[in-house]
Protein backbone atom coordinates (compact mmCIF):
# COMPACT_ATOMS: atom_id res chain seq x y z
CA UNK A 1 0.00 0.00 0.00
CA UNK A 2 1.25 3.92 -0.62
CA UNK A 3 1.63 5.88 2.04
CA UNK A 4 -0.68 8.80 0.74
CA UNK A 5 0.56 11.09 3.52
CA UNK A 6 3.67 10.91 1.44
CA UNK A 7 2.50 12.39 -1.85
CA UNK A 8 0.78 15.66 -0.06
CA UNK A 9 2.39 18.77 0.65
CA UNK A 10 1.43 19.22 4.66
CA UNK A 11 1.11 22.34 5.38
CA UNK A 12 3.06 23.23 8.27
CA UNK A 13 1.47 25.82 10.55
CA UNK A 14 4.01 28.45 11.55
CA UNK A 15 5.05 28.63 15.81
CA UNK A 16 3.84 31.31 17.16
CA UNK A 17 4.01 33.40 20.58
CA UNK A 18 0.92 33.86 22.88
CA UNK A 19 -0.91 36.61 23.21
CA UNK A 20 -2.18 37.94 26.51
CA UNK A 21 -4.65 41.16 25.71
CA UNK A 22 -6.05 43.31 28.86
CA UNK A 23 -10.37 43.39 27.72
CA UNK A 24 -10.99 47.25 27.09
CA UNK A 25 -13.88 48.84 28.65
CA UNK A 26 -17.22 48.54 27.07
CA UNK A 27 -17.23 52.21 25.71
CA UNK A 28 -14.23 51.67 23.21
CA UNK A 29 -16.18 49.14 21.52
CA UNK A 30 -18.74 52.09 20.04
CA UNK A 31 -22.78 51.41 19.51
CA UNK A 32 -23.53 47.83 18.17
CA UNK A 33 -26.89 48.72 17.22
CA UNK A 34 -28.96 51.30 15.04
CA UNK A 35 -32.63 52.50 15.64
CA UNK A 36 -34.27 51.28 12.27
CA UNK A 37 -36.25 53.96 10.28
CA UNK A 38 -39.94 54.64 9.95
CA UNK A 39 -40.62 52.13 6.84
CA UNK A 40 -38.34 49.21 8.29
CA UNK A 41 -40.66 49.76 11.65
CA UNK A 42 -44.09 49.80 9.33
CA UNK A 43 -42.76 46.51 8.10
CA UNK A 44 -42.75 44.66 11.15
CA UNK A 45 -46.19 45.17 11.78
CA UNK A 46 -47.80 42.13 10.35
CA UNK A 47 -51.25 44.27 9.95
CA UNK A 48 -48.73 47.07 7.98
CA UNK A 49 -47.93 44.25 5.62
CA UNK A 50 -51.79 42.66 5.20
CA UNK A 51 -52.88 45.88 4.72
CA UNK A 52 -50.79 46.42 1.78
CA UNK A 53 -51.72 42.95 -0.13
CA UNK A 54 -55.34 43.93 0.53
CA UNK A 55 -54.67 47.23 -1.25
CA UNK A 56 -53.25 45.64 -4.01
CA UNK A 57 -56.02 43.14 -4.42
CA UNK A 58 -58.57 45.95 -4.15
CA UNK A 59 -56.67 48.28 -7.05
CA UNK A 60 -56.41 44.68 -9.35
CA UNK A 61 -60.41 44.39 -8.89
CA UNK A 62 -61.17 47.81 -9.78
CA UNK A 63 -58.97 47.93 -12.48
CA UNK A 64 -60.06 44.32 -13.97
CA UNK A 65 -64.32 45.77 -13.92
CA UNK A 66 -63.52 48.57 -15.05
CA UNK A 67 -61.60 46.81 -18.46
CA UNK A 68 -64.72 44.52 -18.70
CA UNK A 69 -67.31 47.22 -17.76
CA UNK A 70 -70.21 44.55 -17.20
CA UNK A 71 -71.64 44.83 -13.62
CA UNK A 72 -74.09 42.08 -14.08
CA UNK A 73 -71.26 39.64 -14.13
CA UNK A 74 -68.45 41.73 -12.13
CA UNK A 75 -69.54 45.06 -10.33
CA UNK A 76 -66.14 47.44 -9.81
CA UNK A 77 -65.67 47.84 -6.00
CA UNK A 78 -66.52 51.73 -6.08
CA UNK A 79 -70.25 49.91 -7.19
CA UNK A 80 -70.14 47.27 -4.32
CA UNK A 81 -68.73 49.29 -1.64
CA UNK A 82 -71.89 51.98 -2.88
CA UNK A 83 -74.34 49.03 -2.68
CA UNK A 84 -72.74 47.94 0.47
CA UNK A 85 -73.10 51.31 2.09
CA UNK A 86 -77.13 51.74 1.05
CA UNK A 87 -77.82 47.58 2.63
CA UNK A 88 -76.05 48.92 5.81
CA UNK A 89 -77.86 52.52 6.03
CA UNK A 90 -81.24 51.78 4.51
CA UNK A 91 -81.02 48.31 3.67
CA UNK A 92 -81.54 45.19 6.01
CA UNK A 93 -77.67 43.94 5.99
CA UNK A 94 -76.95 45.09 10.03
CA UNK A 95 -80.10 42.76 10.35
CA UNK A 96 -79.39 39.77 8.35
CA UNK A 97 -75.63 40.00 9.65
CA UNK A 98 -76.98 39.59 13.52
CA UNK A 99 -79.31 37.17 12.75
CA UNK A 100 -76.11 35.04 11.09
CA UNK A 101 -73.74 36.01 13.89
CA UNK A 102 -76.69 34.97 16.56
CA UNK A 103 -76.73 31.33 14.91
CA UNK A 104 -73.30 31.19 14.28
CA UNK A 105 -72.34 32.21 17.75
CA UNK A 106 -74.70 29.63 19.28
CA UNK A 107 -73.72 26.78 16.91
CA UNK A 108 -70.02 27.68 18.17
CA UNK A 109 -70.19 27.65 21.27
CA UNK A 110 -72.09 24.29 21.68
CA UNK A 111 -69.50 22.83 19.49
CA UNK A 112 -66.74 23.73 21.93
CA UNK A 113 -68.51 23.07 24.95
CA UNK A 114 -69.10 19.20 23.75
CA UNK A 115 -65.24 19.34 22.28
CA UNK A 116 -64.40 19.76 25.45
CA UNK A 117 -66.30 17.11 26.81
CA UNK A 118 -65.42 14.86 24.62
CA UNK A 119 -61.83 15.26 24.49
CA UNK A 120 -61.73 15.27 28.53
CA UNK A 121 -63.35 11.76 28.37
CA UNK A 122 -60.71 10.67 25.60
CA UNK A 123 -57.99 11.60 27.60
CA UNK A 124 -58.93 10.08 30.81
CA UNK A 125 -59.61 6.29 29.62
CA UNK A 126 -58.75 4.33 26.66
CA UNK A 127 -62.28 3.63 25.44
CA UNK A 128 -62.64 7.16 25.59
CA UNK A 129 -59.60 7.59 23.48
CA UNK A 130 -61.00 4.97 21.03
CA UNK A 131 -64.60 6.44 20.70
CA UNK A 132 -63.53 9.88 20.25
CA UNK A 133 -60.87 8.77 17.39
CA UNK A 134 -63.20 6.42 15.66
CA UNK A 135 -66.14 9.00 15.74
CA UNK A 136 -63.75 11.51 14.33
CA UNK A 137 -62.77 9.45 11.63
CA UNK A 138 -66.11 8.56 10.29
CA UNK A 139 -67.95 12.64 10.92
CA UNK A 140 -64.80 14.77 10.21
CA UNK A 141 -65.05 13.83 6.62
CA UNK A 142 -68.64 14.15 6.16
CA UNK A 143 -69.63 18.08 4.79
CA UNK A 144 -72.04 19.47 7.56
CA UNK A 145 -74.15 20.95 4.86
CA UNK A 146 -75.13 17.00 3.90
CA UNK A 147 -76.97 16.55 7.27
CA UNK A 148 -79.10 19.61 7.09
CA UNK A 149 -82.27 17.97 4.51
CA UNK A 150 -81.90 15.70 7.94
CA UNK A 151 -81.42 18.38 10.41
CA UNK A 152 -84.17 20.45 8.71
CA UNK A 153 -86.94 16.88 9.53
CA UNK A 154 -85.73 16.59 12.79
CA UNK A 155 -85.57 20.19 13.98
CA UNK A 156 -88.37 21.39 11.51
CA UNK A 157 -87.62 25.06 9.76
CA UNK A 158 -85.24 27.39 11.42
CA UNK A 159 -82.42 28.72 13.43
CA UNK A 160 -82.54 24.92 15.87
CA UNK A 161 -81.19 23.22 12.34
CA UNK A 162 -78.80 25.62 11.45
CA UNK A 163 -77.12 25.32 15.19
CA UNK A 164 -77.04 21.84 14.75
CA UNK A 165 -75.16 21.76 11.61
CA UNK A 166 -72.99 24.05 12.78
CA UNK A 167 -72.69 22.20 15.93
CA UNK A 168 -71.40 18.95 13.92
CA UNK A 169 -68.93 21.20 11.61
CA UNK A 170 -67.36 22.55 14.45
CA UNK A 171 -67.04 19.98 17.23
CA UNK A 172 -64.37 17.35 15.15
CA UNK A 173 -62.67 19.29 13.89
CA UNK A 174 -61.85 21.07 16.99
CA UNK A 175 -61.97 17.67 19.10
CA UNK A 176 -59.19 16.22 16.52
CA UNK A 177 -57.05 19.48 16.82
CA UNK A 178 -57.65 19.50 20.59
CA UNK A 179 -56.82 15.99 21.66
CA UNK A 180 -53.98 15.31 18.79
CA UNK A 181 -52.91 18.95 20.98
CA UNK A 182 -53.12 16.71 24.24
CA UNK A 183 -51.11 13.37 23.13
CA UNK A 184 -47.84 15.51 21.51
CA UNK A 185 -47.70 16.95 25.15
CA UNK A 186 -43.70 15.92 25.98
CA UNK A 187 -43.26 13.52 28.39
CA UNK A 188 -41.01 15.77 30.82
CA UNK A 189 -43.94 17.76 31.41
CA UNK A 190 -46.42 15.34 31.74
CA UNK A 191 -44.30 14.22 34.24
CA UNK A 192 -43.50 17.42 35.99
CA UNK A 193 -47.15 18.04 36.24
CA UNK A 194 -47.86 14.85 38.12
CA UNK A 195 -44.80 14.92 40.00
CA UNK A 196 -46.47 19.09 41.07
CA UNK A 197 -49.30 16.97 42.12
CA UNK A 198 -52.04 17.32 39.22
CA UNK A 199 -54.14 14.63 38.95
CA UNK A 200 -58.08 13.76 37.17
CA UNK A 201 -59.34 17.22 36.09
CA UNK A 202 -57.17 19.73 37.33
CA UNK A 203 -54.08 17.87 35.43
CA UNK A 204 -56.28 18.58 31.96
CA UNK A 205 -57.24 21.92 33.19
CA UNK A 206 -54.09 23.29 34.30
CA UNK A 207 -51.30 20.88 32.03
CA UNK A 208 -52.95 19.74 29.42
CA UNK A 209 -54.88 22.65 27.58
CA UNK A 210 -52.28 25.11 27.92
CA UNK A 211 -49.77 22.85 27.25
CA UNK A 212 -51.78 21.97 23.71
CA UNK A 213 -52.50 25.46 23.02
CA UNK A 214 -51.09 25.94 20.14
CA UNK A 215 -53.15 23.07 18.32
CA UNK A 216 -56.62 24.15 20.19
CA UNK A 217 -56.18 27.35 18.91
CA UNK A 218 -55.58 26.10 15.67
CA UNK A 219 -58.51 23.77 16.37
CA UNK A 220 -60.70 27.18 17.19
CA UNK A 221 -59.88 28.81 13.88
CA UNK A 222 -60.72 25.63 11.84
CA UNK A 223 -63.85 25.01 13.68
CA UNK A 224 -64.90 29.10 13.28
CA UNK A 225 -63.88 28.75 9.60
CA UNK A 226 -66.21 25.79 8.92
CA UNK A 227 -68.98 27.03 10.97
CA UNK A 228 -69.16 30.26 8.96
CA UNK A 229 -68.62 28.25 5.88
CA UNK A 230 -71.42 26.07 6.93
CA UNK A 231 -73.87 28.83 7.93
CA UNK A 232 -73.54 30.53 4.73
CA UNK A 233 -73.69 27.81 2.44
CA UNK A 234 -76.96 26.33 4.65
CA UNK A 235 -78.70 30.07 4.50
CA UNK A 236 -77.89 30.48 0.78
CA UNK A 237 -80.03 26.58 0.26
CA UNK A 238 -82.64 27.21 3.16
CA UNK A 239 -82.70 30.68 3.92
CA UNK A 240 -85.81 31.22 1.47
CA UNK A 241 -88.00 29.23 4.52
CA UNK A 242 -86.49 30.79 7.38
CA UNK A 243 -88.71 33.29 9.26
CA UNK A 244 -85.72 35.98 9.24
CA UNK A 245 -82.91 35.15 6.69
CA UNK A 246 -78.98 35.69 7.74
CA UNK A 247 -76.30 37.04 5.18
CA UNK A 248 -76.92 33.76 3.21
CA UNK A 249 -80.54 34.79 2.29
CA UNK A 250 -79.67 38.37 1.70
CA UNK A 251 -76.95 37.00 -1.12
CA UNK A 252 -79.24 34.69 -2.48
CA UNK A 253 -82.09 37.05 -2.67
CA UNK A 254 -80.34 39.99 -4.25
CA UNK A 255 -79.17 37.75 -7.09
CA UNK A 256 -82.75 36.36 -7.57
CA UNK A 257 -83.32 40.37 -8.43
CA UNK A 258 -79.97 40.34 -10.20
CA UNK A 259 -78.56 43.10 -7.55
CA UNK A 260 -74.62 41.61 -8.72
CA UNK A 261 -73.25 44.94 -6.95
CA UNK A 262 -75.40 43.85 -3.90
CA UNK A 263 -74.54 40.26 -3.87
CA UNK A 264 -70.79 41.18 -3.84
CA UNK A 265 -71.17 43.60 -0.60
CA UNK A 266 -73.10 40.59 0.65
CA UNK A 267 -69.67 38.31 -0.37
CA UNK A 268 -67.45 41.48 1.04
CA UNK A 269 -69.38 41.33 4.56
CA UNK A 270 -68.60 37.69 4.86
CA UNK A 271 -64.99 38.15 3.86
CA UNK A 272 -64.49 41.08 6.20
CA UNK A 273 -66.44 39.89 9.21
CA UNK A 274 -63.95 36.53 8.35
CA UNK A 275 -60.54 38.70 8.37
CA UNK A 276 -61.50 40.89 11.37
CA UNK A 277 -62.19 37.53 13.36
CA UNK A 278 -59.12 36.19 12.31
CA UNK A 279 -56.50 38.88 12.06
CA UNK A 280 -58.16 40.76 15.40
CA UNK A 281 -59.77 38.32 17.91
CA UNK A 282 -57.42 35.27 17.29
CA UNK A 283 -54.36 37.16 16.43
CA UNK A 284 -54.96 39.13 19.93
CA UNK A 285 -55.22 35.69 21.33
CA UNK A 286 -52.18 34.43 19.91
CA UNK A 287 -50.07 37.63 20.99
CA UNK A 288 -51.33 37.16 25.13
CA UNK A 289 -50.77 33.85 25.27
CA UNK A 290 -48.70 31.16 22.61
CA UNK A 291 -46.71 34.18 21.47
CA UNK A 292 -45.88 35.33 24.96
CA UNK A 293 -45.13 31.93 26.04
CA UNK A 294 -42.50 31.46 23.42
CA UNK A 295 -44.22 28.22 21.71
CA UNK A 296 -45.17 30.21 18.63
CA UNK A 297 -42.38 32.88 17.07
CA UNK B 1 -15.93 2.04 60.12
CA UNK B 2 -17.76 -0.02 62.79
CA UNK B 3 -18.40 3.57 64.70
CA UNK B 4 -20.33 4.75 61.50
CA UNK B 5 -21.98 2.03 60.71
CA UNK B 6 -23.47 2.01 63.96
CA UNK B 7 -24.71 5.57 64.05
CA UNK B 8 -26.53 5.15 61.05
CA UNK B 9 -27.89 2.30 62.07
CA UNK B 10 -29.65 4.10 65.12
CA UNK B 11 -31.59 6.10 62.68
CA UNK B 12 -34.52 4.29 60.17
CA UNK B 13 -33.60 5.43 56.94
CA UNK B 14 -35.64 7.72 54.87
CA UNK B 15 -35.67 5.62 51.76
CA UNK B 16 -35.79 2.44 51.52
CA UNK B 17 -35.22 0.50 48.12
CA UNK B 18 -35.34 -2.94 48.94
CA UNK B 19 -34.17 -5.69 45.86
CA UNK B 20 -36.69 -3.43 43.41
CA UNK B 21 -37.20 -5.20 40.25
CA UNK B 22 -38.22 -2.71 37.73
CA UNK B 23 -39.55 -3.82 34.22
CA UNK B 24 -40.87 -1.75 31.27
CA UNK B 25 -42.51 -2.58 27.72
CA UNK B 26 -41.03 -1.15 24.74
CA UNK B 27 -42.93 -2.56 21.28
CA UNK B 28 -41.18 -5.25 20.80
CA UNK B 29 -39.67 -6.37 24.12
CA UNK B 30 -40.29 -6.44 27.37
CA UNK B 31 -37.10 -5.31 28.61
CA UNK B 32 -35.51 -5.50 32.79
CA UNK B 33 -33.88 -2.42 33.43
CA UNK B 34 -32.94 -3.08 37.18
CA UNK B 35 -32.66 -6.71 38.97
CA UNK B 36 -33.09 -6.59 42.85
CA UNK B 37 -31.24 -3.23 43.38
CA UNK B 38 -31.21 -2.49 46.76
CA UNK B 39 -30.25 0.46 48.88
CA UNK B 40 -30.61 2.88 51.96
CA UNK B 41 -30.53 7.07 51.87
CA UNK B 42 -30.70 8.78 55.01
CA UNK B 43 -31.91 12.29 55.51
CA UNK B 44 -29.38 14.51 54.83
CA UNK B 45 -27.16 12.63 52.61
CA UNK B 46 -26.47 13.40 48.91
CA UNK B 47 -27.04 9.74 47.17
CA UNK B 48 -25.60 9.61 44.09
CA UNK B 49 -26.34 6.73 41.70
CA UNK B 50 -23.86 6.00 39.07
CA UNK B 51 -23.76 4.07 36.01
CA UNK B 52 -23.61 3.90 32.44
CA UNK B 53 -26.35 3.81 30.35
CA UNK B 54 -28.95 1.01 30.36
CA UNK B 55 -28.01 0.23 34.21
CA UNK B 56 -31.81 1.75 34.43
CA UNK B 57 -30.51 4.61 36.96
CA UNK B 58 -32.87 6.82 35.47
CA UNK B 59 -35.89 4.20 35.09
CA UNK B 60 -35.02 3.47 39.39
CA UNK B 61 -35.55 7.36 40.00
CA UNK B 62 -38.81 7.51 37.97
CA UNK B 63 -39.89 4.14 40.10
CA UNK B 64 -39.16 6.38 43.39
CA UNK B 65 -41.09 9.33 41.97
CA UNK B 66 -44.00 7.55 41.86
CA UNK B 67 -44.10 7.13 37.98
CA UNK B 68 -43.74 3.31 37.48
CA UNK B 69 -44.27 0.15 40.14
CA UNK B 70 -41.61 -2.64 40.93
CA UNK B 71 -42.39 -5.92 39.91
CA UNK B 72 -40.51 -7.08 42.43
CA UNK B 73 -39.28 -5.60 45.89
CA UNK B 74 -41.12 -2.65 47.51
CA UNK B 75 -39.52 1.59 48.04
CA UNK B 76 -40.34 2.69 51.05
CA UNK B 77 -40.58 6.88 52.12
CA UNK B 78 -40.29 6.72 56.15
CA UNK B 79 -41.92 3.52 56.52
CA UNK B 80 -44.44 4.61 53.50
CA UNK B 81 -44.83 2.10 50.35
CA UNK B 82 -44.99 4.87 47.38
CA UNK B 83 -47.70 3.69 44.95
CA UNK B 84 -47.92 7.19 43.11
CA UNK B 85 -46.48 10.45 42.22
CA UNK B 86 -46.22 13.14 44.70
CA UNK B 87 -45.00 16.14 45.76
CA UNK B 88 -43.32 14.92 48.76
CA UNK B 89 -40.87 13.74 46.30
CA UNK B 90 -40.44 16.60 44.03
CA UNK B 91 -38.20 15.64 40.79
CA UNK B 92 -35.73 17.34 38.26
CA UNK B 93 -35.89 16.22 34.77
CA UNK B 94 -32.72 16.68 32.67
CA UNK B 95 -35.29 17.99 29.92
CA UNK B 96 -35.58 21.95 29.96
CA UNK B 97 -39.40 21.52 28.70
CA UNK B 98 -39.89 20.69 32.35
CA UNK B 99 -40.63 24.28 32.83
CA UNK B 100 -44.51 25.12 31.91
CA UNK B 101 -43.85 27.60 28.98
CA UNK B 102 -47.27 29.37 30.34
CA UNK B 103 -46.08 30.65 33.71
CA UNK B 104 -43.39 32.94 33.80
CA UNK B 105 -40.24 32.20 36.72
CA UNK B 106 -42.02 33.32 39.82
CA UNK B 107 -45.16 31.53 38.69
CA UNK B 108 -43.57 28.24 38.37
CA UNK B 109 -41.86 27.69 41.50
CA UNK B 110 -45.04 29.02 43.00
CA UNK B 111 -47.45 26.24 40.86
CA UNK B 112 -46.68 23.17 43.01
CA UNK B 113 -47.74 25.53 46.06
CA UNK B 114 -50.76 26.08 44.75
CA UNK B 115 -52.05 23.04 43.18
CA UNK B 116 -51.65 21.30 47.25
CA UNK B 117 -52.70 24.43 48.31
CA UNK B 118 -49.95 24.61 50.92
CA UNK B 119 -50.03 28.10 51.65
CA UNK B 120 -52.26 31.41 50.39
CA UNK B 121 -51.18 32.96 46.91
CA UNK B 122 -49.47 35.87 49.24
CA UNK B 123 -46.91 33.82 51.36
CA UNK B 124 -46.49 31.37 48.32
CA UNK B 125 -45.57 34.36 46.44
CA UNK B 126 -43.12 35.11 49.10
CA UNK B 127 -42.03 32.24 49.63
CA UNK B 128 -41.06 31.34 45.93
CA UNK B 129 -39.06 34.73 45.70
CA UNK B 130 -37.03 33.82 48.56
CA UNK B 131 -36.20 30.67 46.80
CA UNK B 132 -35.41 32.39 43.61
CA UNK B 133 -32.88 34.51 45.25
CA UNK B 134 -31.29 31.52 46.26
CA UNK B 135 -30.75 30.47 43.17
CA UNK B 136 -29.58 34.10 41.97
CA UNK B 137 -32.60 34.63 39.40
CA UNK B 138 -34.32 37.20 41.31
CA UNK B 139 -34.20 39.90 38.68
CA UNK B 140 -35.56 37.13 36.12
CA UNK B 141 -38.94 36.49 38.43
CA UNK B 142 -41.41 37.75 35.88
CA UNK B 143 -39.53 36.34 32.55
CA UNK B 144 -41.21 33.17 30.76
CA UNK B 145 -38.88 30.40 30.49
CA UNK B 146 -38.04 30.46 26.70
CA UNK B 147 -36.27 33.74 27.10
CA UNK B 148 -33.84 32.02 29.81
CA UNK B 149 -30.49 29.99 28.81
CA UNK B 150 -30.02 26.34 29.99
CA UNK B 151 -28.48 26.96 33.16
CA UNK B 152 -31.11 29.04 34.52
CA UNK B 153 -33.99 26.93 33.56
CA UNK B 154 -32.44 24.22 35.49
CA UNK B 155 -32.12 26.73 38.52
CA UNK B 156 -35.47 27.76 38.25
CA UNK B 157 -36.68 23.74 38.37
CA UNK B 158 -34.57 23.43 41.19
CA UNK B 159 -36.09 26.55 42.94
CA UNK B 160 -39.77 24.86 42.04
CA UNK B 161 -38.74 21.64 43.48
CA UNK B 162 -36.89 23.18 47.28
CA UNK B 163 -39.97 25.38 47.38
CA UNK B 164 -41.92 22.14 48.14
CA UNK B 165 -39.57 21.41 50.89
CA UNK B 166 -39.90 17.72 49.75
CA UNK B 167 -38.85 14.59 51.94
CA UNK B 168 -36.26 13.82 49.31
CA UNK B 169 -35.12 15.92 45.92
CA UNK B 170 -34.83 13.66 42.95
CA UNK B 171 -32.96 14.73 39.99
CA UNK B 172 -32.16 12.77 37.35
CA UNK B 173 -29.08 14.08 35.10
CA UNK B 174 -30.03 17.68 35.59
CA UNK B 175 -26.84 18.85 34.26
CA UNK B 176 -26.07 16.50 32.04
CA UNK B 177 -27.54 18.76 28.66
CA UNK B 178 -25.59 21.91 29.55
CA UNK B 179 -21.99 23.37 28.29
CA UNK B 180 -19.11 22.07 30.51
CA UNK B 181 -18.82 25.49 31.91
CA UNK B 182 -22.16 26.22 33.25
CA UNK B 183 -22.69 22.22 34.41
CA UNK B 184 -19.33 22.64 36.48
CA UNK B 185 -21.18 26.12 37.77
CA UNK B 186 -23.86 24.42 38.68
CA UNK B 187 -22.54 21.63 40.60
CA UNK B 188 -21.01 23.82 42.88
CA UNK B 189 -24.23 25.87 43.42
CA UNK B 190 -25.72 22.87 44.65
CA UNK B 191 -23.01 22.01 46.79
CA UNK B 192 -23.67 25.86 47.96
CA UNK B 193 -27.08 25.66 48.09
CA UNK B 194 -27.01 22.23 50.37
CA UNK B 195 -25.19 23.84 52.91
CA UNK B 196 -27.63 26.58 53.35
CA UNK B 197 -30.49 24.63 52.91
CA UNK B 198 -29.69 21.07 54.15
CA UNK B 199 -31.98 19.27 51.94
CA UNK B 200 -31.86 15.08 51.07
CA UNK B 201 -31.39 14.44 47.50
CA UNK B 202 -31.16 11.22 44.90
CA UNK B 203 -28.96 12.18 42.35
CA UNK B 204 -28.72 10.06 38.78
CA UNK B 205 -25.41 10.48 36.55
CA UNK B 206 -23.59 8.99 34.29
CA UNK B 207 -20.44 11.38 34.90
CA UNK B 208 -17.88 9.83 37.54
CA UNK B 209 -16.59 13.04 38.22
CA UNK B 210 -19.83 14.71 38.92
CA UNK B 211 -20.69 11.77 41.84
CA UNK B 212 -17.78 12.77 43.52
CA UNK B 213 -18.14 16.47 43.51
CA UNK B 214 -21.78 16.31 44.36
CA UNK B 215 -22.48 13.22 45.96
CA UNK B 216 -21.84 12.05 49.90
CA UNK B 217 -22.61 8.24 49.00
CA UNK B 218 -22.10 6.87 45.36
CA UNK B 219 -24.26 3.31 44.45
CA UNK B 220 -22.51 2.16 41.75
CA UNK B 221 -24.58 0.00 39.04
CA UNK B 222 -23.31 -2.40 36.04
CA UNK B 223 -25.37 -2.52 33.01
CA UNK B 224 -27.91 -4.43 31.38
CA UNK B 225 -29.55 -5.21 34.04
CA UNK B 226 -28.57 -2.89 36.27
CA UNK B 227 -27.35 -4.45 39.37
CA UNK B 228 -25.59 -2.89 42.60
CA UNK B 229 -21.90 -3.16 41.82
CA UNK B 230 -20.72 -0.95 45.31
CA UNK B 231 -21.60 1.75 47.32
CA UNK B 232 -18.87 3.82 48.21
CA UNK B 233 -18.72 6.95 50.15
CA UNK B 234 -17.45 10.67 49.12
CA UNK B 235 -18.54 13.05 51.63
CA UNK B 236 -14.56 14.16 52.16
CA UNK B 237 -14.09 15.32 48.54
CA UNK B 238 -15.17 18.73 47.26
CA UNK B 239 -14.24 21.26 44.59
CA UNK B 240 -11.18 22.09 46.47
CA UNK B 241 -9.99 18.55 46.14
CA UNK B 242 -10.05 18.05 41.94
CA UNK B 243 -6.85 17.20 40.97
CA UNK B 244 -5.48 15.50 44.77
CA UNK B 245 -4.18 11.63 45.29
CA UNK B 246 -7.51 11.17 47.34
CA UNK B 247 -9.99 12.02 44.36
CA UNK B 248 -7.99 10.49 41.58
CA UNK B 249 -7.61 7.15 43.54
CA UNK B 250 -11.56 7.05 44.51
CA UNK B 251 -12.07 8.33 40.46
CA UNK B 252 -10.10 5.27 39.16
CA UNK B 253 -11.33 2.96 41.24
CA UNK B 254 -15.13 3.77 40.15
CA UNK B 255 -13.29 4.06 36.87
CA UNK B 256 -12.48 0.39 37.06
CA UNK B 257 -15.42 -1.23 38.58
CA UNK B 258 -17.33 1.03 35.86
CA UNK B 259 -15.03 -0.72 32.59
CA UNK B 260 -14.51 -3.73 34.37
CA UNK B 261 -17.87 -4.47 32.73
CA UNK B 262 -16.59 -3.95 29.28
CA UNK B 263 -14.34 -6.38 29.72
CA UNK B 264 -15.95 -9.26 31.23
CA UNK B 265 -18.75 -8.64 28.68
CA UNK B 266 -15.98 -8.93 25.80
CA UNK B 267 -14.75 -11.95 27.14
CA UNK B 268 -18.61 -13.12 27.28
CA UNK B 269 -19.15 -13.01 24.01
CA UNK B 270 -15.68 -13.70 22.81
CA UNK B 271 -16.20 -17.33 24.28
CA UNK B 272 -20.03 -17.58 23.73
CA UNK B 273 -18.25 -16.92 19.62
CA UNK B 274 -15.59 -19.06 19.93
Amino acid sequence: MVDIAQHIARPEPPQRPERMIEVQAIGAVGDAARPLSIVERLLQYTLVRRLIVVVVLCVLWEAYARYLDNNLLFPTLTETVQALYDALVNGPLIERTVTSLQTLLMGYAAGLALAGIFTTLAVSTRVGTDFLSTLTAMFNPLPAIALLPLALLWFGLGAKSLVFVIIHSVLWAVALNTHSGFTSVSPTLRMAGQNCGLRGVSYVAFLLVPAAFPSILTGLKIGWAFAWRTLIAAELVFGVSSRSGGLGWFIFENRNQLEIPSVFAGLLTVIVIGLVVESVIFRSIENITIRRWGMQS
Amino acid sequence: MPGLETKADARAPLLAVEDVTLQYKTEHHLVTATWRVGFEVYEGERFVLLGPSGCGKSTLLKAVAGFMQPVEGEIRLSGKPIDRPGSDRMMVFQEFDQLLPWKTVLGNVMFPLLVNRRMPRTEAADHARALLAKVNLTRFENVHPHMLSGGMKQRVAIARALAMEPAVLLMDEPFAALDALTRRNMQEELRALWDDVGFTVLFVTHSIEEALLVGSRILVLSPHPGRVKAELNADHLGFSDIGTPAFETLHRRIHDLLFADKVETALATEIHNG
